[in-house]
């Protein structure tokens, strides 16, 4: 029997009807018939397993449509299986953005392989769009080939128009070069959960576990993994558990029964060193990066802090700890977080402030202050696309000027930066160790792609990591003076108060060196300014050598810093194992940067810098290590890198060279 | 009136000197700030904390240089901002006792948001806001408590700018104590701040100070010597209102606010006048007399509101307290290993 229904024709397919019959009560009253479908006995498709290095997913759909937790689940699962992975959300700034129209789209990539995975891949292997709006969107992500599952019941006229498709984008040919699967999720997850006697609304929120469903089946796994995630998750929901439940296994039923996943994957576990593993995010790992710094110091940790994208994850998650004496103070500006935190850092605490690029803006006089009084602070930044608002749910490398110059009068300071979301947990780690051992402010630059993609973590032991040891003043002690120093890293002592015998005042007015009376004295001010210039400086004392991938001599040293590190690492790599001379050195620490920087510079013919801006480390190094070939690779569309532009870009130099 | 005993006594009775800072007070001989400064050191070993536990917060502008002349431990901070960097001494250290020195500049203008929030979560700190109608240390610029009309550098015409009345910003701010004093009477000036520093929650004491060099005599009608018993009315609690020369003149609440009246004259007797009830939660009355000026009314002086209320630092301390004895997670270790792990 065929129906005519929105345009298109749906069929009946007898041996469906049956195999569903196991499962819901009602037939299965339609389905569409897709392009390479076989008739023939049911049969699992054993024949058809494809073993993969890795593969990259897409989940996109409507903001409302559950995608991030699809795309979670989905890599939980794939963690489960032992594959390494990265992850990153892609949603818009609109919280739930209009139904259908490309600015509502909410998407989530992972990543998952067999072998390391130093990213959340550029290209994917298998889209799954839950309406027109997210194909339309998507589809330039998806390799040539890739296998597409789209949700067939919300092609319409409505949907087209919404969407900007002038016809039905699977009726015109427009995706022959791929693997298109029509499903109708929503009338068949319908039906699966027929017997709940759930609301519409209810019953469609859940088609997302349809889809998901299907990629079990896709990646031959076990649903049972699904149902013990649906368990822990929705714990006190048990209409929603079963809900999931059914979804899952319709999907999975679904794609099993019509064949038209002509292969399925098999990724295999990689090699991953032993240990405890967990998945984490970069702003989740920042955020207790700095709570085990706070342990291993023994300060208590103060974050001030005024929510913004994409910075709001840290002081969120660092509220939930006051079982660990984190003591959070959401403030009524960036200003006020900034100075809660100079004014806890007084007092004695580990402070920090969280923040993105606006409010780094506003920011900027305060950090002076941290600067000139000499006091341990830590301020993240997780960069956004700019300037001004920009685009705050994007990614980009373009704060890093401002981070190194961008205050009022000689003002130095650390900076430095995370290079992917499990490194976010070092680094913060490391920005507070040096901020307070070296009693100096410390930019540490993540940015909203790390921040928010997430990726394996092989979990530390707390006592493992550094000891932390802040230059604390003894009570009493008869010299102590406010800007007296160590003569060899130039740091003057923390005295808290409430201590003994060390009453003292500092601000933000010129200091006499030592006794740190205010003073306008100019030979005074050039040796404070030196002072504080060196003492910056000399934590590249402390700071281990710039590591390199690759041969320490070569053709082309690919540069690059922050959290391209994934899409660089692993173009570079390809490179090298096609045997070409590049090598590739990733700078976390910038201000200072590691003693060996030069060394290494000075042993490729050309130097290729790559970053999200237009250009500003390529011009900091250019400042400092003038006598090199420097070329650069930039990019400021608010998108991470994708490895085959960097590819492209570094043969083009090799070939040059 | 509980005392806060969350700051750490003195065991040795502490004197004037050991609040004495090394540092020359660089003030304009006449300025107001010596007598603010003369009253803190009176204050401050009468209080009883431990000097160690004194920290002194400040922003910028001439009272802003306050804590260069206090022998405690003291932060000079940036322009308007200290109210945010004193609410991070603060929490970071609920044992200090945590004093602000801020001017109308400061505190109404560039950092009136600070001033506002501080006020409103009701951080336990004492602010001193130093109230001279005008930028002292810019050199005679309009301020927001500038009088409308008034003629400075940056309004040779005269401002055109509805001035701040700091109580009744305040008290919009949820202020749970305000109090006022004149820098000229010493005495009040002490008793206010002692109360100020006794005070559980964001105290703050409007201090109207006379800047000699750019707006003199800005207060010359509320404090000269023949004016001031009919100008000011110095409120104390649980005593009816009285004021004026001979002490014949009351407050009375009549039906549409505030009345000034004469005892003896239409019947009125002392019965009839409104009694000061500082520690009152509703803000009604306290906010019509912060509200009052010259010429209808006297300006209040003394404690006007000193009202009970849970302040911030002691919730922050009680949610760790509960946090610690109630959650799973006691250490880093429990955190990274806390959710879904697994081995490999």
């Amino acid at each position: 029997m065929r129906l005519k229904k929105g345009g298109y024709e749906i069929f009946h397919s007898p041996f469906f009807v049956n195999k569903y019959e196991k499962i819901f009560p009602l037939k299965i009253k339609r389905i569409t018939l897709p392009k390479n479908f076989k008739h023939k006995k049911m049969a699992k498709n054993k024949n058809n397993v494809v073993t993969k290095e890795d593969v990259v997913v897409k989940f996109v759909g409507d903001s409302g449509d559950g995608m991030q937790l699809t795309g979670n689940l989905f890599s939980d699962t794939a963690a489960l299986e032992g594959n390494d992975l990265a992850n990153f959300p892609d949603y818009p700034a609109e919280i739930r953005g209009p139904l259908n129209t490309i600015a509502g789209v909410s998407g989530f990539q992972v990543h998952i392989g067999h072998k390391r995975v130093y990213s959340s891949g550029d290209m994917c292997d298998v889209l799954v769009a839950m309406n027109p709006a997210s194909l339309k969107s998507n589809l330039k992500w998806a390799k040539k080939g890739a296998t597409i599952i789209t949700d067939l019941d919300t092609y319409n006229e409505k949907a087209f128009e919404k969407s900007g498709y002038t016809i039905n984008p699977l009726q015109d040919g427009s995706l022959s070069d791929y693997n298109i699967i029509q499903a109708p999720i929503t009338t068949l997850n319908k039906e699966a959960l027929k017997s709940l006697n759930l609301d519409n609304k209810a019953v469609d929120k859940s088609r997302n576990m349809f889809a998901l469903g299907m990629m079990y089946f896709m990646f031959n796994w076990k649903q049972d993994k699904a149902f013990d995630f649906f368990a822990k998750k929705f714990k006190k929901k048990p209409n929603i558990i079963e809900a999931n439940k059914l979804s899952l296994m319709a999907g999975y039923n679904y794609a099993e029964t019509v064949e038209a996943m002509s292969v399925t994957y098999n990724v295999p576990a990689a090699a991953l060193d032993k240990g405890r593993y967990r998945n984490i995010s970069g702003n989740i790992a920042t955020a207790w990066g700095f709570l085990a710094a706070a342990e291993r110091s023994g300060r208590p940790l103060f974050l001030g802090s005024y929510p913004i994208t994409p910075a709001t994850e840290i002081l969120m998650e660092l509220s939930k700890y006051k079982s660990l004496g984190a003591k959070v103070f959401q403030a009524e500006d960036e200003i006020a977080g900034i100075c809660s935190a100079i004014g806890a850092s007084f007092a004695g605490s580990m402070a920090l402030t969280t923040t993105s690029g606006p409010g780094l803006s506003l920011k900027s006089e305060a950090m002076g202050l941290a600067v000139i009084t000499e006091l341990p602070l830590v301020i993240v930044n997780v960069q956004r696309g700019g300037p001004s608002t920009g685009l705050p749910t994007k990614s980009e490398q373009s704060d890093l000027m401002q981070s190194l110059y961008g205050r009022n009068g000689e003002c130095p300071l650390i900076v430095m930066a995370a290079s992917s979301p499990s490194d976010c947990f070092y680094s913060a780690f490391e920005s507070a160790k040096l901020s307070m051992e070296h009693m100096t402010p410390v930019i540490l630059l993540t940015d909203g792609y790390i921040g928010q993609g997430s990726e394996l973590f092989r979990i530390p032991k707390v006592n493992s990591l550094p000891t932390i040891t802040p230059p604390i003043a003894m009570a009493n002690d008869p010299d102590y003076k406010p800007f007296n120093r160590d003569p060899k890293t130039l740091v003057r002592k923390w005295a808290l108060p409430g201590t003994e015998g060390l009453r003292h005042r500092v601000g933000g007015l010129e200091k006499e060196n030592g006794i740190g009376n205010v003073s306008m004295d100019p030979a005074n001010h050039q040796l404070m300014t030196d002072l504080r210039f060196n003492k910056v400086m000399k934590v590249a004392d402390s700071l281990p050598n710039q590591e390199l991938l690759g041969e320490a001599e070569g053709d082309l040293l690919v540069v690059s810093w922050g959290g391209t590190y994934g899409a660089v690492h692993t173009a570079v790599e390809d490179l090298i194992k096609e045997g070409k001379k590049v090598s590739h050195a990733h700078f976390k620490y910038i201000m200072p940067m590691p003693k060996n920087t030069e060394t290494i510079l000075s042993n490729f013919k050309q130097i290729v810098v790559c970053e999200l801006n237009s250009g500003q480390f390529v011009q900091y190094l250019k400042m400092n290590f003038p006598k090199y070939n420097y070329s650069q690779f930039n990019k400021v569309q608010g998108l991470p890198f994708v490895v085959s532009e960097l590819s492209d870009k570094f043969n083009q130099i090799l070939k040059e060279i | 009136m509980q005392e806060n005993f969350t700051v750490e006594r003195s065991r040795n009775p502490l004197t004037k000197n050991d609040f004495v800072s090394d540092q020359m007070v660089k003030w304009c001989p006449g300025c107001g700030g010596h007598a603010i400064l003369a009253s803190v050191a009176n204050v401050f070993p009468k209080i009883g904390y431990k000097k160690e536990n004194f920290c002194m917060v400040s922003g910028i502008g001439c009272s802003s240089r306050f804590p260069y002349y206090v022998n405690t431990y003291g932060f000079h901070g940036i322009h308007g901002r200290a109210n945010a960097i004193a609410t991070g001494v603060k929490v970071a250290n609920p044992h200090l006792s945590v004093w602000i020195a801020t001017g109308d500049g400061d505190s109404m203008a560039i950092g009136g948001n600070h001033f506002i929030h501080i006020i409103r979560r009701n951080v336990d700190v004492n602010i001193m806001l130093f109230n001279n109608q005008i930028y002292g240390l810019t050199k005679g610029q309009y301020s927001p408590t500038s009088p409308m009309g008034s003629v400075t550098k940056t309004s040779p015409q005269g401002t055109i700018e509805h001035p701040f009345n700091p109580g009744e910003l305040v008290l919009g701010a949820q202020g749970t104590f305000f109090a006022r004093a004149v820098d000229t009477n010493v005495k009040i000036m002490t008793e206010v701040m002692f109360e100020a520093a006794k005070h559980d929650g964001t105290s703050v004491v409007e201090i109207l100070e006379n800047c000699v060099i750019y707006n003199d005599n800005a207060h010359t009608a509320i404090t000269s010597k023949d004016l001031r018993e009919d100008n000011q009315i110095h409120l104390k609690n649980g005593e009816p209102m009285i004021f004026g020369k001979n002490n014949e003149k009351g407050i009375r609440l009549g039906q549409m606010g505030l009345e000034v009246v004469v005892i003896g004259e239409n019947g009125i007797t002392e019965e009839d006048l409104l009694v000061h009830d500082q520690y009152s939660q509703d803000p009604g009355i306290h906010l019509m007399l912060a509200k009052m000026t010259l010429p209808y009314y006297p300006v209040a002086m003394g404690v006007i509101r000193s009202a009970m209320f849970s302040t911030y630092d002691d919730l922050v301390e009680e949610q760790i307290k509960y946090a610690k004895a109630n959650s799973t997670i006691k250490n880093v270790d429990d955190l990274l290993n806390s959710g879904d792990t697994w081995e490999i």
